[in-house]
């Protein structure tokens, strides 16, 4: 056993496991975070999908053992992190999914959402083909593709929106 | 659920220290850069080592620079992702950030290193399953056996080097610098392989790669890389090929090189063929035929084996269509080459 010192959606965590488990294992199996999904455990499907510094990353193939002094990002993370910032609701990403109906059996959802939120962190207006290829590491075995790469542009331009709608408001006041 | 073999972590400062680590136990014990590719393998029971070596804690594996020789040297640890964006490398070795590019996908570009990359493990269809699927088989001489399931009798691995990157490496005359218990060394990257399946490296893998240097590239060169795979994304390559032309100042082909990948063991260089290419002008007929006899050379030296999924013989079809694409690409910076 060890103990890791991780730093999971904004807060430190000591958590004691075995010295050889994955990331995933400690997220799942220790800190009782699931939405990391366990789906073919190496490498292939995407589903097991975190943000580590904001970069998109298989908790599947990452030891524990190697991510301890960054930042570890789960889809659990998201909406507290929304709320702190003053935002309602949910992600605007997660609104964006639940509207857009992008799921069916919804297994894939966590890692396609963590990997949009990096891409939109990165560019806020992406293309359809900036979309496409950003989520080309998240398999949908439901192959529901075209109404999650419809959610994440609709986010993107509810997050522009927004951005825009609170630059005009600032601009009004001053 | 395929879990790890149970190990020990290690998190060494320096490389000096890492190699030392990997000596002193008399168990296994192996490196791991990004993990994509050792991860898997242990979770199929293809290595179970009692300690592992993580590399990310140190620094001189790490990132990108222009050396003042105007050489490149790149961190071993330097991600795949980080290739593909680098201006520099876009600018004057694409074919090493195309193939990059084509690694894989997104995540695992971002986690996967160029070192890891270059010392990738070797493929089979018949190796890289899980351990249940390979104790049906009977297991093959890779791993826990004796016989090969691609040659009928044969007494050699035959699996196959798999990295997109090595290739394109091969082209750009790239040095390693590696550390072992004898100090530090550089070797040509042409002198790192050898045709055995099993460990088609020269160096055991107790060296660590710690550098790759690129030297400083021809005024004038073009590259490009092509890549024959199932799927637009997550999939090792069917075949791939690398190519560098330089230009002389009238445009004239003064340099040639050519790579192909995923046939045998070891990343094969296409010496003849390349040769063909020089003195021939990009843009007219002479660089068109002569880019006809490459092609069709590359078809007669490149034999693909049923070693790697995809019908082979579909692969060996493909070698002179894909040659003739990525030279093309190369000459007119439109690459990287992919169907899909």
């Amino acid at each position: 056993m060890r103990v890791f010192r991780l730093h999971v959606n904004g807060d430190p965590v000591e958590v004691a496991a075995p010295e050889h488990w994955t990331l995933l294992e400690v997220l799942r199996y220790q800190l009782g975070l699931t939405g990391s999904k366990q789906g073919c455990d190496k490498g292939d499907c995407g589903a097991c999908t975190v943000l580590v510094d904001g970069t998109p990353t298989l908790s599947c193939l990452s030891l524990a053992a190697t991510v301890e002094d960054q930042q570890i990002t789960t889809i659990e993370g998201l909406l507290p992190a929304h709320r702190a910032a003053g935002g309602e609701g949910a992600d605007p990403l997660q609104e964006s999914f639940d509207e857009s109906g992008a799921l069916q059996c919804g297994f894939c959802q966590p890692g396609m959402i963590l990997s949009a939120k990096a891409l939109l962190a990165e560019n806020p207006d992406p293309s359809a083909a900036e979309i496409k290829e950003s989520l080309a590491g998240n398999l949908c075995r439901c192959t529901g593709y075209t109404q999650i790469y419809e959610a994440v542009l609709a986010a993107a331009k509810a997050d522009m929106h927004a951005a825009i709608s609170t630059d005009s408001a600032k601009e009004v006041q001053s | 659920m395929l879990r790890l073999p149970k190990f020990e972590v290690k998190n060494p400062a320096t490389a000096e220290e890492a190699v030392a680590m990997i000596l002193e136990i008399e168990g296994d014990a192996r490196f791991i850069a990004g993990g994509t590719d050792l991860n898997p393998n242990m979770k199929h029971g293809l290595f179970a080592p009692e300690r592992v070596i993580a590399l990310n804690g140190i620094g001189e594996l790490q990132g990108i620079r222009l050396d003042e020789d105007g050489s490149m040297r790149i961190g071993a640890m330097a991600t795949l992702a980080e290739v593909t964006k680098h201006a520099e490398l876009n600018q004057f070795y694409p074919a090493l950030c195309q193939a990059a590019k084509l690694v894989s996908g997104p995540q695992l570009r971002n986690m996967g290193t160029l070192g890891g990359n270059v010392m990738l493990d070797t493929r089979c269809q018949w190796y890289n399953q899980t351990y249940f699927w390979r104790k049906s088989l009977g297991y093959c001489m890779k791993k826990d056996g004796s016989k090969c399931h691609v040659v009928e009798g044969g007494s050699k691995c035959v699996a196959a080097a798999s990295n997109d990157t090595a290739p394109a490496l091969m082209t750009l005359n790239a040095e390693l610098e590696f550390v072992t218990t004898e100090g530090r060394a550089r070797l040509p990257i042409a002198d790192l392989w050898q045709a055995d399946g099993i460990w088609n490296k020269k160096l055991p893998h107790t060296a660590l790669l710690v550098a790759i240097h690129l030297p400083k590239p021809a005024a004038n060169s073009h590259g490009a890389y092509g890549k024959l795979r199932d799927r637009g994304s997550v999939d090792f390559p069917l075949f791939g090929i690398a190519a560098r032309l330089n230009f002389g100042s009238d445009g004239t082909i003064e340099d040639a090189a050519l790579c192909a990948v995923a046939l045998q063991a070891r990343p094969w260089p296409l010496k003849k063929a390349a040769s063909l290419l020089i003195g021939t002008h990009p843009g007219k007929d002479d660089f068109n035929d002569a880019v006809e006899k490459v092609a069709n050379l590359a078809a007669k030296q490149c034999r693909p084996m049923p070693n790697i999924p995809g019908d082979h013989e579909y692969r060996h079809l493909m070698v002179p269509v894909f040659t003739r694409r990525t030279l093309h690409a190369a000459a007119s910076d439109e690459g990287p080459v992919h169907h899909v």
